[in-house]
Order: structure tokens, then sequence, then C-alpha cells
């Protein structure tokens, strides 16, 4: 007798998680805004602009690694091309927010202002419908998932996997970003989309539009979370995990690892682009660096610094990186490639479970110390 | 009126060809009128007298001068008779007839023209080459001549184009027939250009010229349209060396040992860093020897990055064997460090490093295909390079030591391979190869902290499509890619070609995992 769906899902998180979770959506939908708009400006407890874009670029950071954890951490793929499917939904809701610019733009015309700029008369056929909200919407769930089934398909059929599928996802978005960088690809080339005035009418650089879409990105991390570890202790989480220590014995037992793979594999790139078309209206660019190969494996660094294999591990990963990333580029932007490289060497070598895992460690052992003196409980 | 004096004077000389020069003529070369001067000078050259050469020679390099009725030649305190060479008494003030530069681009081709009668061999090939781009009408009937005298065959050949474009322009329509069909037979742009007006109605009133017109520029067009191709295959062949020369050392590493190498592309900067540091020593120490640098710089880039290599396998990569998506992340931090360590020693900018003199140039194979020689070197290099690390895996002690680790690592173990040692030498071997590709790199790309990412992705793909663990397999791969992703440039254009190689690998691959040599063999992976 299976228990409803809303009580397996209540009961994916202990009360401590939910209390965490609870306390983060409290902060971001209330104490944010409050901070933001009522405290005087010249107060400690500001919270100014700066703030409020950086805080809600990390958590669409923060999404992106989630979503790289369960492939990665989950499925035992490292994908170098995440970026890509990031980048998709980014673009897709990027359109949409073009469109919104209306006669705004510098040369005053129905185009957005790049068509114009090389001379074309009308939009090229995929920009239809992308002046309406609930049809790119759709694609930023469907574009990434289109490519992603696509390509996952054909990949995980003919079983390529550890570094070739990595090496692959890379080629992947390296050859989508030379593609995105061409005008004629009709998606603003080098420049990509920026200048954007509104979203569903109202301003976007308004506090009221920011506040709003930095709740909605606290909102869409949070159920993710719950999501996430809903999914991660279901049956096809457990099969998916056995399918990461050892493919070859799930196969023996009777289950074909395609179909888990590819749905795993689809989810998170649908993360991805849910969190690209957060990002894009926050951050008031979209270009085609997003897609180069470095952007992708920086994300894997966010999942490996956090600890990979639990859920909270990207999240904090994502924020200690780009807080750091942040800190670095305004303080010593010289050291920050540095201080990155050595992050990724210090933690493949000595903290190969990340932060979380020598939090564990460390709890473990002044748990240790404090039930006997002397540790006989080791093995 | 003038015209037909003209048409006379050009008729009388050349009856009277080879008597003596034509006093009216030389007499005119001081003429007001630029248009009478050209007249004359074309006059005199139709002699093909050894007398017309002194006269024009002089007049080009300013020693005519005109004293009443008489031209003569000054040099130095002496002055001579321009037209009969005899010896006359200096006029009390001789004036220079004006010389513009019309009159000057005239004489150097008249100059030219006549120098097809010089008794050496050379200096009438030389004249003959400098007259396929630039012929006029008027000197179809010297060109004729010259092609009588002339016995040797590569001369000839080259009068032969000459004279059928100065026939082009004949009132004859079968000379001009006789000349088009001539032409039809080469494979140059220029001529192709000299043609096309032929093709047109206002260009060619004759149908049967015309239409033989359309055929020649057909005929040579596919002649351009096969030597161009041919120019792509050849870099496409260029591009091939330098994938692999990039491909080889990760053949190794990733190949052979199993490690993924996200700082390859970094040790190719080494190498191209090496070449600079030697570029700017020689500057420095030895300038008389600078074109030596090269030759210097290659075992420099050869230890500097074997030493990268060493320092890497023994502080990062030792630890991680068997972890390979471990791997890929910490030489990818590796990698940051490089292109930062970089930035800092020698500036975010790209610096300059210059071919030796000995690089510069190349060789014309057909008028439109010319191969650079720094890439013709590149070529050999990659070979040179390709031979070197198959004599040190297949003949030596310590390839035979690789390849049985990489075959079965315990049991060399046991038999007493030492596997650490071989392990580090191993990687440092293949970081040495990216350094000699960096050199290579830095005689025909820039050099800069960020030059090796380009290569990452490009070098992998190679060893992926040339399958694990396979010397032969990278090099059909890197030649392969090269050349299809230079045709396909020909006619997609570079970033479409760039984004349909990628493609077409990502399909490959998913028809052959294994890529197109695999390795033979039954074993379950996990």
């Amino acid at each position: 007798m299976r228990k409803p769906l809303t009580i397996r899902i209540l009961a994916s998180l202990d009360s401590k998680s939910w209390l965490a979770l609870g306390v983060f959506l409290a902060f971001t939908l209330v104490a944010v805004p409050v901070m933001h708009l009522a405290v005087p400006p010249e107060s400690v407890f500001h919270l100014s602009t700066y703030f409020i874009t950086l805080i809600g670029k990390i958590m669409c950071y923060a999404l992106v690694a989630v979503a790289m954890d369960l492939i990665w951490g989950y499925g035992g793929i490292l994908s170098l091309g995440h970026g890509l499917f990031f980048a998709l939904g980014g673009y897709a809701f990027g359109m949409y927010l073009m469109r919104q610019i209306g006669r705004d733009g510098s040369y005053q015309s129905d185009l957005p202002d790049f068509m114009v700029f090389l001379d074309w008369k009308e939009l090229p056929w995929f920009w239809t419908g992308s002046d309406s909200f609930g049809w790119v919407a759709f694609l930023v769930l469907a574009a990434p998932a289109l490519v992603a089934f696509v390509f996952g398909y054909f990949a995980f059929r003919s079983r390529i996997k550890g570094v070739y599928f990595s090496i692959i996802t890379q080629a992947l978005t390296y050859a989508a970003m030379l593609l995105f960088f061409r005008n004629e690809t009709g998606f603003g080339g080098n420049n990509g989309f920026t200048d954007f005035k509104r979203v569903l009418g109202v301003s976007i650089t308004s506090p009221e539009t920011r506040l709003v879409l930095f709740g909605l990105t606290a909102i869409t991390l949070a159920a993710t979370l719950v999501f996430a570890s809903w999914l991660v202790k279901s049956k096809f989480g457990r099969v998916l995990t056995a399918i990461r220590d050892a493919e070859s014995r799930v196969m023996f037992i009777g289950y074909n690892p395609l179909w888990y793979k590819l749905t795993i594999w689809v989810i998170s790139a649908v993360l991805c682009g849910i969190a690209g078309a957060l990002y894009v209206p926050q951050v008031g660019i979209i270009n085609p660096s997003e897609m180069s190969p470095a952007n992708s494996i920086e994300i894997a660094i966010w999942v490996a610094v956090g600890g990979r294999g639990t859920l909270i591990g990207p999240v904090i990963g994502a924020f200690a990186v780009n807080l750091a990333k942040s800190w670095f580029t305004v303080s010593f932007p010289e050291y920050w490639l540095f201080f990155l490289g050595l992050l990724f060497i210090v933690v493949t070598l000595m903290l190969p479970k990340g932060l979380v895992g020598l939090w564990q460690t460390l709890r473990e052992k002044l748990q240790n110390t404090q039930a006997g003196h002397a540790p006989q409980g080791e093995k | 009126m003038k015209n037909t004096i003209l048409a006379f004077l050009l008729l009388a000389s050349s009856l009277a060809a080879q008597a003596a020069l034509d006093p009216v003529a030389v007499r005119q070369l001081a003429a007001e009128d630029s248009g009478d001067k050209v007249t004359a000078i074309r006059q005199l050259v139709q002699t093909a007298d050894p007398d017309a050469v002194r006269v024009l020679k002089a007049m080009a390099e300013d020693s005519l001068f005109v004293a009443g009725d008489q031209v003569l030649i000054i040099e130095g305190e002496q002055a001579f008779d321009a037209a009969t060479g005899k010896s006359v008494k200096m006029p009390a003030s001789p004036e220079s007839p004006t010389v513009n530069n019309r009159i000057r681009g005239e004489l150097a081709a008249a100059l030219a023209a006549l120098k097809l009668f010089d008794a050496d061999p050379v200096v009438r090939l030389a004249s003959a080459q400098k007259l396929q781009s630039n012929v006029n009408p008027a000197m179809a009937p010297l060109l004729g001549r010259a092609l009588e005298r002339e016995t040797d065959a590569q001369i000839k050949a080259l009068l032969t184009l000459a004279y059928a474009q100065a026939n082009l322009g004949n009132s004859d329509p079968a000379a001009r027939l006789a000349a088009v069909k001539a032409l039809a037979e080469t494979s140059s742009p220029v001529i192709k250009s000299v043609l096309l007006p032929l093709t047109e109605k206002a260009g060619e009133p004759d149908d049967k010229v015309r239409y033989e017109a359309i055929a020649a520029v057909k005929s040579i067009d596919s002649r351009l349209a096969m030597t161009e191709n041919l120019g792509r295959v050849f870099s496409g062949l260029s591009l091939g060396s330098i994938l692999l020369l990039a491909a080889l050392g990760l053949a190794i590493t990733y190949g052979v040992m199993g490690i993924i190498n996200m700082a390859h592309g970094e040790l190719l900067m080494v190498g191209a860093y090496s070449a600079y540091g030697m570029q700017t020593l020689f500057r420095a120490w030895f300038p008389e020897a600078i074109d030596w640098y090269l030759p210097a710089a290659i075992p420099v880039a050869f230890f500097s990055a074997a030493l990268v290599g060493v320092v890497m396998e023994r502080t990062v990569i030792r630890w991680l064997y068997g972890r390979t998506l471990e791997t890929l992340l910490a030489t990818w931090g590796i990698s940051l460090v490089l292109i930062q360590s970089a930035r800092v020693l020698f500036g975010a900018q790209n610096v300059e490093v210059s071919n030796p003199s000995w690089m510069s140039g190349g060789i014309e194979i057909m008028p439109n295909l010319i191969l650079p020689w720094n890439r013709i070197i590149i070529v050999g290099f990659a070979m040179f390079v390709l031979v070197l690390v198959w004599v040190l895996m297949n003949k030596t002690r310590l390839g035979m030591f690789v390849r049985a680790v990489t075959q079965n690592r315990p049991m060399a173990g046991c038999v007493g391979v030492p596997t650490s040692r071989i392990d580090t030498m191993a990687f440092a071997l293949g970081a040495g190869i990216a350094g000699l590709g960096g050199v290579a790199l830095s005689q025909i790309s820039n050099v800069g902290p960020d030059m090796g990412q380009g290569y990452i992705v490009d070098s992998f793909m190679v060893v992926v499509v040339g399958g694990v663990g396979q010397l032969a397999g990278a090099v059909w791969a890197a030649l392969g890619l090269g050349i299809f992703s230079k045709l396909l440039e020909g006619w997609a254009g570079a970033v479409i070609a760039k984004i349909t190689v990628l493609v077409a690998i990502i399909i490959f691959i998913q028809k052959r995992p294994q890529g197109i040599f695999a390795l033979k063999g039954r074993f379950v992976d996990n």
C-alpha cells in the first residue's frame, strides 16, 4: 500500500530540513523586501539593489548546481555542457523580453534593434509567438528538454559514458556557442539580448519587479530542492544511484539504464532552462559566452565544492564560490583565476565530498571525542 | 592628318628595320606632347635595335637632351648623337625633355620588351615574365619577332602567352581566334580577366571568337577551381599537422594512460612562450644569429613543457589515477593557474613571435596556388615529431614499459616495471610533445595566455575520433579532420564548417564509440 504523493513528498525531508527551508523562504520573501524597501538607505540593515541582484543571480546558479548534482552526483554522469541548457532557457525568455521593448528601442521599430541593424524586414519563423508570455514560458521548458532528449537519447543508447560523454557535451556547447555568435542565427550575435525595458508590461528595473523576480527565484529553488529530495529517495532515484555505482549489474538484473539516465538528463536540462529564464531578467543580459565550455565546467566546481550526492551541497557550493568570485573580482581581479584554479585542484584532491563532507567528518570527530575519551569505537 | 603621318612613320620604320634609328622618331622623343612621345617610344621598340635600347635607356636615366634640332645623349663631358651614336660637339645649352610618370611606365615596358632580344637567356626569361601582366597591342609584331628568334622552350611558352595577349586587340578575327585558343591553355586569374571582356558582344563583335573566349574562360575556371581545391587540401593538411601535434601528446596521456588532461592546451602555450623567450634572448645576445632562435627553441620548449608536466603529475595527477572525472576537473584547475601565470609573467596581451627569414615566402606551384614555407615546414615538423614518437613508443625500452603499463598495470609491476616512474615519464613525454606543438603554433597564430583554450576541444576530438590508445588513429583523425574542415570552409564559411565538423563527430561517436581504430578485446567496464 503506497502512501499518497503529498505525504511521500512531505516525508522526503526531515523536520530540520523543513525548518531550514521555512527560514530561507521567510528571509527571502519577507525580510529581504522589507529591508530593501522599508529600511532607509543609510541604515546598516538596508539591502542595496546590488545585493538583491547578486543574491538573485546566485540563487539561479544554485538552481543550476542542483540540476547538475542530480545528473552528476546521483547519476554519475558529468556534463560539461549544462551552460547550453541554461543559455537556451535564457534565450527563450530573452526573446519575450526583446519583444516587450516594443518601439522603445534605438530604431523605434517593431523588430528588435539587432534585426534592424542587420536590415531584416520581418521576424524569423522561430520568433513566432515570442510576444506571448505563455508560449515563451513553454519554450523555456521545451527547448532545453528537446535538445537534451535528442542528444541524450543517442548518446545513452550508444552507451557513451564517463569522460567520453563529458567531452562530447563540451563539444556540443562549444558548437552551440559558435552558432549563436553568428549574426545570421537570429539571436543577436556577439551582443546577445540586452537593454530590456519591461516584463509583463511593468518596468523591469523597478524595485518591486526586482523583488518579485527575487522571490520567484527563491520559491523555485526551494520547490526544486523539495522535488529533488523526493526524486532521489523514490524508487527511480534508487535505481539511478545503482546505475551510477554499477551500471552493468543493474542491466543484468533487468533494468534498462537508458530511460533512467535519459529522464534525469532531461529533468536536469529543464531545471537549467528555468534557471536561465529567471537569470536573464534579473541580470539584464544574455549572450553566447554563457555557453562557453569554461562556464559549464565552473558549474561542476560549484557542485564539487559543496559536495556532490547531497542536495544542500550544490546550493552551499554555488553560494560559496560565487560570493568569493564577486569579492575577488572586485578586490583582487588578477588573483581570481589562481584562486579558482587552486579550488579545482584542492577540492578534487583533498575534499572529494566537498564542504558538506568536511562538516560531517568534523562533527563525527567531535561526537567521538565527546562520547568516549578514547576512540575505541573506530574500526 | 597627324594619325596618317604616324601610321606612315610606323610603316617606314618597320621597313627600314635594323638599318639605323629613324631620326624623325628620335626627334619625336623630345616632342612637347606626351602622346607623341609614347608613339615614338613604341616605334623605336619595334626596331629591336641595340641602338634603340641605348636611347630609351638614356631617356629613362635622364641623360637624353635636346639642343636645337639635335637629340643628344650626354655622358659626363661627352655628347653623342642619339640617332647615329656618333660623337658630336658639346652644345652650349642642352635641354632635358620632360619625362612624366606615364612616359616612365612606357619606357619601362619598352625596355623590358627590348630585353627579349638580349643574348643572356636569364635576362630574356625575366623580361618575358614581366610582360605577362602588362602587354599592349602595339607590342604584337615585336613579340612575334622575338618568338621566331627564341630557342629556349620555357621562354618560348611565356612569349606565346604574351603574344596571344597582345593579339587579342588585333583587328583580324582569325588572329584573335588563334590568340584566344592559345590563352585557353593557361590557368592564371590575370589571363581570365583579360579574356572576360571578349565573352560579351560589346567587347567582341565576331561570334566565333566570342564562343571560343567563353569556352576558354570556362576551361580556365575549371582549372582555377581545381588549384583552389588543391590549395584547400594543402591548408587542410597544414591544419591537420597542427592538430596532430596538439593531439599526439594527448594520445599518450589520454589514450595510453587514461588521463584527461584539460591543461593540455596550456602546455601548447608553454611551448609557444618558450619560442617567444628564445626569440627575446637571441635578440638581446645574438642578434646576428636571430634566424636560429627557432631551432634553439625546440629543445627548450620540449623540456619546459615536460617539466611543467612532471610537476603536474607528481603533485596532482598521481593522486587521481582511476578517477578520470576528477582528473578532468583538477587539470582544468591547473589550466586556469597556468593561464593566469602567463598573464602575470608576460602580460594579458598577445606577444609577437616573428618567422625567421628562412620561413617566409613560399613556393609558387601555380599562379593562384602559393604554398607558404612556414606551413610546409610545419607539415614536415609534424612528420618528424610523429616518427620520433613512434620510435620512442615502439623501439625503446621506455616505450615498451609504457605499453606494458597500459596493457596490464599490475602484471607489469610484478615483472619489475617501475610503474609509477613510467607514469611520470610518459606524462612528461606527452607534455613535451605538446610543447613542440606550441613552437609550431607560435609560427602561424597568435601567442597569448588564452591560445591553448581554442585547441583543447579540437585536440580531444582528434583523440576521440582516432580511438583511444592509438597513434595511427590520431594521425588519420587529425589529417582527416583538418582536410575535411578546410574543404567545408571553402563553401560554407569558417563557423558553419566548425559546427558541422563538431556535429559530425558527435554523430560519428554514436556509431563508433571506440573511434576509427578500436582496441580489440573483451572487457566489461565498471
